[in-house]
């Protein structure tokens, strides 16, 4: 690891230190940032023109949000750039609440015109809904704001040089090449900047800077008969600058990925059965993800979701709330929008709602949701929270902002743990590295995770590499099955660019952090022989 | 209502969409300030208006208009593109100067094939108006009729619970390049589905249907179905998960069968990376790969399907049959790879629809010839785990039945599977008759041996 990479781990543990020390904080309002550029004119004009429009055609509540859209995705293979794309995105979105429905309608047509035509068509919509109606909305409180904030950045990965950013690339590959058996290398970055103003008609008017950065490699090795070994490193995506691409010293390390992929080869093929199984936070970050995140997603609990991602274990509310007990003492599950360097830190969401922190999981036991100003109505008897912890955002302008996740970590033990400390207290286990396949059921019971790299541990110690490796299990056996964790220097925090949910199905980014953890008697199969 | 509501002035339907001669238009406008060696524009103008619904409320439900613009310039053999909706001239100027910055920037691709001159298309009627016209009144009515239907047909176990989405898109898509080629297609679809779930919490059903024709779907039919399935899927128990004869419904087959369009990579098959790779070198094409009823092709031109007649490239898409009675006919090659192997450039495998043509058997028949088996109604969360056998995994969903002599007598727990699509249609037992499951569809339901459902889900 190189020396960069351990300075990272160390800053982040840091930050994890002190949330475990003391619990969650109460927030401070979040200061300005003063680089954070203000909206432009011609946005301000357009979502004023669109506020006024929503309000002429009946609309009790309003908000215009103008986004500004720039991505730049480059992939190569070996020795060439497979593909570079750049591409703007620019437009406006509009919801309006009439008689407690909603209607939202978005246009790339940026004109005063375009802005009071997609106004009056979401008053259309809020109007037609009337027809479908058993509750109408209620939004939680939120005090108006005006501000501007931008996340911070030390280099716009945007404004760094094509040639620098293919460079790096090529470079990786070719270090990845002179892995003996490897013949085919992928690597690549998927780069954002996000621009957003959002305008309410209760006078919120803020302006947001994101910039969000997605590195990629992997390698395969083939071997003799035609078999081939993938092996794709856990470059967690972040709520950073380019000076994070940097610090993950891609060509310094690639070729030792590489070789973890030319080793596979020779694994040993898992003898399935049921074992100790012991998840490094480059694995465990996707499982919190899944099994953790989704089915606390409010939405999912009052089935507004099942059509499509499906409702959640964590059901009905009332039953739920204080009383299941998800996993150990020592366990502790935090949401946040406000972690250095995650994917879903802002400063307000897509209802001006302030960033939150709060505990989903408290001592092992479920204790709140994530939610909206709409859902705080639900669950506010029983939680006693009485506003929203900001949950509300739209993929780009032109799509409806709900229900998404923020950050959701599992905390730090007591004891500093390292992973090597979890192998050394396991006598039969499995170590799982980096994800792999992944699939868990509607009500996020059933799931089936696989990996990158997977160790066999025996005595104390780590005894080889195995291969063909899935984990199977039910979510509340799971987390009660967990004895072992990791403490603040083995934290780390993983995540996904693209998660998807809704209809039409929205992708949002969101963080991870956690730690190593064993857990007891888990099933493992052997995906070669499932076949 | 549409013509109403536009005149009016709201930004509605396929009438904001480029006709032919703005995109026409607009790709000579954008190919007149490229300054580079060859230019490509692929302009794509939609429309999307959809509803969603969750225990009778509407919820997050929106319209949307975007035209876009992607600019790939090549100079030299090395290429790039830019993608702008930001249509003014400044705007694509700029883009332009920043695809011709980023491809000066790029390494040489070795792999770069030239820009195609001016081709002849087959003329593809896959725009239906009254798709196009579906506006959020005519959305929510649908969707009351649904709901209601569900409501009626789910009564037996109380107050159902429905959710569901119903979406109508409209599409024009125009592809020019410098060489002189100019290709304009416009399509529609419509999809809407519906989950209905039964007040005690055990019983989930679904249906769904789509089509770019909107009067080809009927709201009421797909809440009653789903109410049904829910009703009949309350209080499943459990069979011990192992190999069982499954029969799966059209919609099933539609999640399974197209996720063989990766394995048809003619280069990852020539590379000996796919299960179409001959061991020692080469494609399987001409070898028996499945059952020899299988038989599955696409064709844009097709009336059931009505597909894309040309890809990004500008290349005409035509009838490519991938597996006939069994044996592998062709793969999908890009124009690189089939100049490099010295055949017909195919486009994207799926670009074109989808068929498996099967026999003339309903669903209700492939139950009845099965002495014990399970009836899948649909799949969720399928990833993929092994690209050689194009093994899969997943959970099947919202309502899964046991069939004991050619009947279905009761209702079951959902299963994890893990089975693959390629080794499923060499255990065939019977073939349906193919159905529109999706704009660009047609699955028949299939009756297969020795399914993988390797565990148990509590989900209901």
């Amino acid at each position: 690891m190189s020396p960069t990479r351990r300075d990272f781990l160390k800053a982040t543990a840091a930050t994890a230190a002190s949330l475990a020390a003391s619990g969650p904080l109460t927030l401070e309002p979040y200061a300005q940032t003063p680089a954070a550029p203000a909206a432009d004119a011609a946005a301000l004009e357009m979502a004023n023109e669109a506020l006024n429009a929503a309000r002429k055609a009946g609309a009790s509540y309003a908000d215009a949000r103008i986004g500004h859209y720039r991505r730049q995705v480059i992939n190569t293979r070996e020795r060439q750039v497979a593909g570079v794309t750049d591409s703007e995105s620019y437009g406006l979105g509009v919801r309006t609440l009439i008689d407690g429905c909603w209607g939202f309608a978005a246009t790339s047509t940026m004109s005063r015109d375009g802005a009071q035509r997609a106004a009056r068509e979401a008053a259309i919509m809020s109007q037609a809904a009337r027809v479908v109606k058993k509750r109408g909305v209620e939004l939680a409180p939120v005090k108006p704001v005006t501000g501007t904030w931008m996340t911070p950045v030390r280099r716009d990965p945007l404004e760094v040089p094509l040639e620098e950013k293919i460079a790096l690339l090529l470079s990786a590959n070719e270090a990845a090449l002179k892995v003996k058996g490897i013949q085919y290398v992928n690597s690549g970055l998927a780069l954002l900047r996000e621009v957003k103003t959002l305008l309410t008609t209760e006078g919120t008017n803020v302006t947001q800077t994101v910039f969000r950065v997605g590195p990629a490699f992997s390698a395969t090795a083939v071997g003799d008969g035609g078999d081939f070994q993938a092996y794709e490193h856990e470059l967690a995506p972040r709520g950073q600058g380019w000076e994070y691409i940097e610090s993950l010293n891609l060509p310094g390390n690639a070729e030792r990925w590489a070789a973890l992929a030319a080793e596979k080869l020779a694994a040993k093929s898992v003898e399935p059965g049921q074992y100790d199984l012991i998840l490094d936070p480059t694995n465990l970050w996707l499982t919190i993800h899944e099994s953790i995140g989704h089915p606390t997603e409010l939405d999912r609990a009052i089935g507004e979701e099942a059509n499509y991602a499906g409702t959640s274990f964590i059901a009905p509310p009332e039953k739920m709330i204080g009383q299941l007990k998800f996993g150990p003492a020592f366990m502790n599950i935090q949401a946040d929008r406000t972690q250095e360097g995650s994917l879903a830190r802002v400063a307000w969401d897509d209802e001006g709602v302030p960033a939150d922190q709060w505990l989903i999981i408290d001592k092992g036991l479920f204790k709140d949701y994530q939610t909206t100003r709409e859902q705080v109505s639900r669950i506010q008897k029983l939680t006693g929270v009485t506003r929203s912890h900001g949950c509300s955002f739209a993929e780009s302008w032109k799509a409806v902002q709900f229900q998404r996740m923020p950050n959701i970590s599992l905390l730090p033990g007591e004891r500093d743990l390292s992973l090597d400390d979890l192998i050394a207290a396991s006598d039969r286990a499995i170590v799982i590295k980096n994800r792999g396949s992944w699939s868990i059921d509607h009500q996020r019971f059933n799931f089936q995770f696989s990996g990158q790299a997977f160790y066999e541990v025996r005595g104390g110690k780590i005894v080889g590499m195995l291969r063909d490796v899935a984990y199977q299990s039910n979510t509340p056996v799971f987390w009660n099955a967990m004895d072992m964790i990791g403490g603040k220097s083995s934290y780390w925090m993983g995540g996904s660019f693209n998660d998807g949910k809704g209809e039409p199905s929205q992708s949002s980014s969101v963080s991870h952090g956690c730690v190593p953890a064993r857990f007891r008697n888990v099933t493992i199969l052997n995906t070669r022989r499932s076949a | 209502m549409s013509a109403q509501t536009s005149s009016q002035g709201a930004a509605l339907g396929g009438s904001t969409l480029l006709s032919r001669e703005q995109a026409k238009a607009l790709t000579d406008r954008v190919l007149s300030f490229s300054a580079a060696d060859q230019t490509r524009v692929v302009v794509q103008s939609e429309w999307s208006g959809n509803t969603r619904f969750a225990d009778a409320n509407i919820t997050t439900s929106g319209g949307s208009t975007d035209t876009s613009v992607t600019i790939i310039v090549t100079i030299g053999k090395r290429q790039a593109s830019a993608t702008t909706n930001v249509l003014d001239d400044a705007s694509l100027k700029r883009t332009i100067d920043l695809a011709a910055r980023l491809a000066r920037l790029s390494p040489e691709d070795p792999e770069l094939m030239p820009e195609l001159g001016p081709q002849t298309y087959g003329t593809i009627n896959a725009y239906v108006q009254r798709t196009a016209d579906l506006d959020a009144e005519m959305r929510n009515g649908a969707v009351s009729r649904a709901v209601e239907a569900a409501a009626t047909a789910g009564k037996a176990a109380g107050e159902i619970f429905s959710a569901g989405f119903l979406v109508a898109n409209a599409r024009a898509i125009a592809v020019a390049t410098s060489n002189g080629l100019f290709a304009y297609h416009r399509t529609t679809d419509a999809d809407f589905s519906v989950t209905a779930r039964t007040p005690d919490g055990t019983g989930s059903g679904w249906a769904s249907a789509g089509s770019r024709n909107w009067g080809a779907v009927d709201p009421a039919a797909i809440g009653r179905i789903a109410a049904q399935k829910a009703v009949a899927s309350r209080n499943p128990q459990s069979v011990e998960p192992g190999l069982y004869t499954a029969v799966l419904e059209p919609l099933a087959v539609t999640d399974l069968v197209p996720l063989l369009g990766g394995a048809l990579s003619a280069r990852s098959a020539d590379e000996g990376r796919s299960p179409f790779s001959k061991p020692g070198g080469g494609t399987r094409i001409g070898e028996k790969v499945m059952d020899e009823r299988v038989t599955l092709y696409s064709d844009p031109a097709d009336p059931a399907l009505l597909g894309q007649p040309f890809d990004s490239d500008g290349l005409p898409l035509s009838r490519n049959v991938w597996i006939e009675k069994g044996i592998l006919r062709n793969l999908a090659y890009t124009r690189f790879w089939a100049q490099k192997q010295g055949v017909r450039p195919t486009g994207p495998a799926l670009a074109g629809g989808l068929t498996l043509a099967g026999g003339t058997k309903t669903t209700e028949e492939l139950i009845a010839g099965c002495a014990r088996g399970i009836l899948v109604t649909h799949f969720f969360y399928i990833r993929s785990l092994d690209a050689r056998t194009v093994l899969q995994t997943g959970l099947t969903r919202d309502g899964t039945f046991l069939i004991e002599q050619g009947k279905i007598t009761r209702a079951l727990k959902n299963f994890r599977w893990n089975e693959s699509p390629l080794l499923m249609l060499n255990r065939l037992e019977d073939i349906g008759r193919p159905e529109p499951t999706a704009a660009g569809r047609m699955m028949p339901a299939l009756r297969v041996r020795e399914f993988n459902f390797s565990s148990l889900s509590e989900a209901v």
